[in-house]
C-alpha cells in the first residue's frame, strides 16, 4: 500500500522548489511526504504561520494544488467550508463525484493554542479532512516565541532564560491525546525523519470517511538553534529519547509505531540543541530533572493507553 | 422566542401572497427560496430565528443546502470563506457580538472577494450586555469593505436578502453583502409582507457560476496569498473600486427587484423632501414611526421631511446631498455611539456628503433608542421642535443630543 521512495520522486510535487522556508526547516519535507502519500486531487488549507508566508507572496506561489489561507486560527473550519461546498455542489448535480481529498496544515502555535477551538470544531462536526500540526514547538514565525507545546526549561523570546527565570517554566500540553478524546476515526504522532512511519499514517488518515489529525515533529533550525544538516538527526533524537515517541490512535485503539530498544536519556536531546544551552549549567539540573520525569510519566501514560487497547480490542 | 407551530406551518405554507409573520422568519423563508449550497451559523438572539428556521428547511428536506452548525460565529465566518472559495453559493447570520467576534474575518471575506451574503439583526454591544437592538454592531463593520442594506421593515429585508445576492455576485462587484434588519423591532415583530413564489425567486438570483473556484482541482487557485507593500496598496485600491461600482449594481438591481415584486428600491428613500426645510435622515426601522410624525407635522403647515438612508455602504454621497439640498435644518438620527468621534457614525457621512457636494444645511445629530430603547413619536417631535428653533436662530450646541435619554 506504501509508496516507495522512487514512486514518491516521480510524482508531480504539490508543493513546488523556490518557496523562502529556511534551510534546515522540516516542514517543506514534511508538506511534501504528506501531499505524496495523499495524492490527488487534493484541497489544502493553511494556516497563518511559517509554511503560508514561506510559500504564497503575492504574485507568487509555491502550490500546484488548489491552496487557501484565510486566518491563523481557522484553518480547520476554513477547510471545513471547502468540504461543505464539495459536499453540496456534489449533492446538488452541481460537479461530480471526484474523491477530491481536503488537507490543513498548521503551526503548534495555530493548533495547540489560538486555533483549538476552531479544530474542536471541525472535528467534532466529522468534516472528511486531514489535519497536520507541523509542530516545531514554538511561534517560529514571527520570531521565537513560547506556544502550548513548547517544554519546561526552553529558552524563547518569550520565555528567556533569566537570572531568576530558567527558560519556560510550564510543561506542554498533550494536544494528540486531546485530539484522541474526540474519538475521531484517526490520530497519530509522527517525525520527519521516519518518512515511511509518516506516509503510512497519512495514508490511513486519507481512507477514513472523517475527520483525522496527525501531530508531526517539524525541527526548527533558527528557533532550535543547531546546524540546518542536523535536521533529521535532530528527529530522530526526539523519537530515541522518547520525548516524541511515534504511535497512532485508530478508531480508538492506541499502538506504538516504533518502540526503541535502547531510549536514550533527555540530556542527549537538550544537548544537541543551543535553545537548551543553559540548562546544562549545574544550578539547572533541576529543570533537566523535571523534564526527564515528565517524558517518563507521559511514557508510561502512552504505554498503559496502548495495552488497554490491546485488551479491549 | 421563536413562533408557534400553528405560525410556522402557516409561515411555511405560504408563499406568492400575502402573510402575517415577522422578519426573521420571512429572511429564513429568502434564503430557502435563495436556495444556498452551504449555509453556517451560530445562534444568537435575535437572530436565532433564523438559525433555527432554516435547520427546519434543512431537517425537513425542503432544502438540498449544507447547513454547518458551527461552534462559534467567528468559524461561521471562517467557514463561509472556505465555502465561497470552494465555488459554492454562501450565507450566514448573526447579531451583535456574533458580528463582534466575525470581524477579523469580515476583511478576508471582502479583501478575497468573496460574495459571502450575511443576514445581520442589528443589536447592541457588551458593556453592559444587552441584547435589543441598536447599530453599535453594524457600525463596527462599516469599514470592512462589505456592502450594507438596511431594511425599514420584515417585507424589506426580506427584498433586501434577495438582492443581496445579485449585488455581491455581479462581475463588477464580488464583494460580501450585509443585510440588516433591526433586532426585535423587526426580526420578532409580526406584520403584514408577500412572500414571493419559489420559482420568481430562484429565477431572480439565477445559477451561481463562481469566479476561479478551489473546487476547479485541474485550474489550481492560491486564496489568500500575502502581499508586501509592493501590492497590498493596490489589491485594496481595487477593492475601492469595486465598492464604488456597488453603488450603481444595487440600484439596478432594486429596480430590477421592482420589476419582479411591484417594489422597487434605490439608495435612498426621501419622504416628502421636494419642499421640505426641515428634515430627519435616519436608517433602518424607525423611519416608519418618522413618517407619521412628518405627516402630523405636514397637517399642522411645516414643511417636514424625511431622508431613509437604504444603503450605509458604500454611502450614496451624491444622492444623500441631492435630496437634503433644499433642507434648511436636519437632524440625522443616529442609533449608535462613536465615542469620542465628533458625531455619530450617520452624521459623519452625512457631514461629508453635504460638504463634498457644496450644499450646505444646518446640522444636529440625536442619538437615539440605544439598547433597545423605545423611540416615541413625541421624541422625534421634540427633535423636529429643535431645528425649528435653529431655524430660527437658536444655537445648534451641543452638535451630538439624545433623543429618550434620562439626564438626572
Amino acid at each position: 500500500m506504501v509508496k516507495t521512495l522512487r514512486e514518491m520522486t516521480e510524482q508531480a510535487e504539490g508543493l513546488s522548489s523556490g518557496h523562502s522556508l529556511c534551510a534546515g526547516c522540516a516542514e517543506s519535507i514534511i508538506v511534501r511526504q504528506v501531499l505524496h502519500a495523499v495524492g490527488q486531487p487534493v484541497v489544502v488549507a493553511c494556516a497563518t504561520g511559517c509554511l503560508e508566508i514561506a510559500t504564497s507572496r503575492f504574485p507568487t506561489t509555491a502550490w500546484n494544488v488548489p491552496w487557501i489561507h484565510s486566518a491563523f486560527e481557522n484553518a480547520a473550519s476554513t477547510i471545513s467550508g471547502v468540504e461543505a461546498a464539495y459536499r453540496a455542489l456534489v449533492r446538488k448535480g452541481r460537479m461530480p463525484e471526484k474523491n477530491i481529498k481536503f488537507v490543513a496544515f498548521g503551526g503548534d502555535g495555530a493548533t495547540y493554542d489560538i486555533g483549538l477551538q476552531w479544530l474542536s470544531g471541525a472535528l467534532e462536526r466529522g468534516h472528511r479532512f486531514i489535519y497536520i500540526c507541523l509542530n516545531n514547538e514554538g511561534y517560529m514565525n514571527t520570531g521565537i516565541q513560547r506556544s502550548g507545546a513548547t517544554i519546561q526549561g526552553t529558552w524563547t523570546t518569550t520565555t528567556p532564560a533569566g537570572k531568576v527565570v530558567p527558560g519556560k517554566p510550564e510543561w506542554r500540553k498533550d494536544l494528540t491525546a486531546i485530539i484522541a478524546a474526540h474519538h475521531i476515526p484517526y490520530v497519530a504522532q509522527a517525525a520527519a525523519h521516519a518518512w515511511k512511519d509518516l506516509e503510512t499514517k497519512v495514508e490511513k488518515a486519507a481512507a477514513v470517511d472523517g475527520p483525522a489529525f496527525i501531530n508531526v515533529l517539524s525541527p526548527c533550525t533558527r528557533g532550535w538553534r543547531y546546524d540546518p544538516s542536523k535536521t533529521m538527526e535532530i528527529s530522530k533524537l526526539a523519537v530515541e529519547t522518547r520525548l516524541w515517541p511515534l504511535f497512532e490512535v485508530e478508531n480508538g485503539v492506541w499502538r506504538l509505531t516504533y518502540k526503541s530498544t535502547a531510549p536514550k536519556p533527555v540530556t542527549d536531546w537538550l544537548k544537541s540543541q543551543d535553545r537548551f544551552g543553559h540548562l546544562l549549567r549545574p544550578e539547572n539540573e533541576h529543570v533537566v530533572e523535571s523534564i526527564q520525569r515528565n517524558v517518563d510519566r507521559e511514557w508510561a501514560w502512552l504505554q498503559r493507553q496502548c495495552s488497554l487497547a490491546t485488551v479491549t480490542a | 422566542m421563536t413562533l408557534k407551530a400553528s405560525e410556522r406551518r402557516r409561515a411555511r405554507s405560504a408563499t406568492g401572497r400575502a402573510v402575517a409573520i415577522n422578519g426573521a422568519t420571512l429572511v429564513a423563508h429568502a434564503m430557502r427560496q435563495i436556495h444556498p449550497d452551504v449555509v453556517a451559523c451560530y445562534p444568537i438572539t435575535p437572530q436565532t430565528i433564523i438559525t433555527e428556521t432554516f435547520s427546519e428547511f434543512v431537517a425537513n428536506g425542503l432544502v438540498q443546502t449544507e447547513f454547518v452548525a458551527v461552534e462559534s460565529e467567528h468559524a461561521a465566518m471562517s467557514v463561509c470563506i472556505g465555502s465561497a472559495a470552494a465555488g459554492a453559493r454562501t450565507q450566514t447570520a448573526t447579531s451583535g457580538p456574533g458580528l463582534a467576534l466575525m470581524w477579523e474575518l469580515l476583511w478576508v471575506a471582502s479583501g478575497s472577494r468573496l460574495p459571502i451574503v450575511m443576514h445581520l439583526c442589528t443589536r447592541a454591544l457588551s458593556a453592559p450586555l444587552n441584547i435589543l437592538c441598536d447599530h453599535s454592531d453594524v457600525m463596527g463593520a462599516r469599514d470592512t469593505g462589505w456592502p450594507i442594506l438596511f431594511s425599514e421593515d420584515g417585507q424589506e429585508a426580506y427584498d433586501n436578502a434577495i438582492q443581496a445576492v445579485r449585488v455581491a455576485e455581479h462581475p463588477d462587484v464580488l464583494l460580501p453583502v450585509i443585510s440588516t434588519q433591526d433586532g426585535f423591532t423587526i426580526t420578532h415583530g409580526i406584520e403584514r409582507a408577500e412572500i414571493l413564489d419559489d420559482a420568481s425567486v430562484r429565477s431572480f438570483v439565477g445559477e451561481y457560476s463562481p469566479h476561479r473556484p478551489l473546487l476547479d482541482v485541474e485550474h489550481p487557485t492560491t486564496y489568500g496569498a500575502w502581499d508586501y507593500h509592493d501590492f497590498y496598496f493596490e489589491h485594496k485600491r481595487q477593492q475601492a473600486d469595486a465598492m464604488e461600482k456597488a453603488l450603481g449594481v444595487i440600484e439596478a438591481v432594486g429596480q430590477e427587484f421592482g420589476k419582479l415584486s411591484g417594489r422597487s428600491y434605490g439608495l435612498v428613500q426621501p419622504y416628502r423632501l421636494d419642499d421640505a426645510e426641515f428634515a430627519v435622515v435616519v436608517l433602518g426601522s424607525a423611519a416608519g414611526t418618522l413618517r407619521s410624525v412628518v405627516d402630523d407635522l405636514r397637517s399642522r403647515g411645516v414643511k417636514a421631511g424625511m431622508l431613509r438612508v437604504r444603503v450605509l455602504r458604500p454611502f450614496p454621497t451624491k444622492a444623500v446631498a441631492e435630496a437634503l439640498a433644499g433642507v434648511k435644518v436636519a437632524a440625522v438620527l443616529d442609533r449608535a455611539l462613536a465615542f469620542g468621534a465628533p458625531g455619530g457614525p450617520l452624521f459623519e457621512d452625512v457631514c461629508v456628503a453635504l460638504t463634498t457636494n457644496g450644499v450646505g444645511p444646518r446640522l444636529v445629530n440625536y442619538v437615539y433608542g440605544l439598547g433597545g430603547r423605545d423611540t416615541l413619536p413625541a421624541q422625534f417631535l421634540q427633535a423636529f421642535e429643535d431645528i425649528r428653533r435653529i431655524a430660527k436662530g437658536a444655537s445648534a450646541q451641543p452638535v451630538v443630543r439624545y433623543l429618550g435619554l434620562r439626564e438626572s
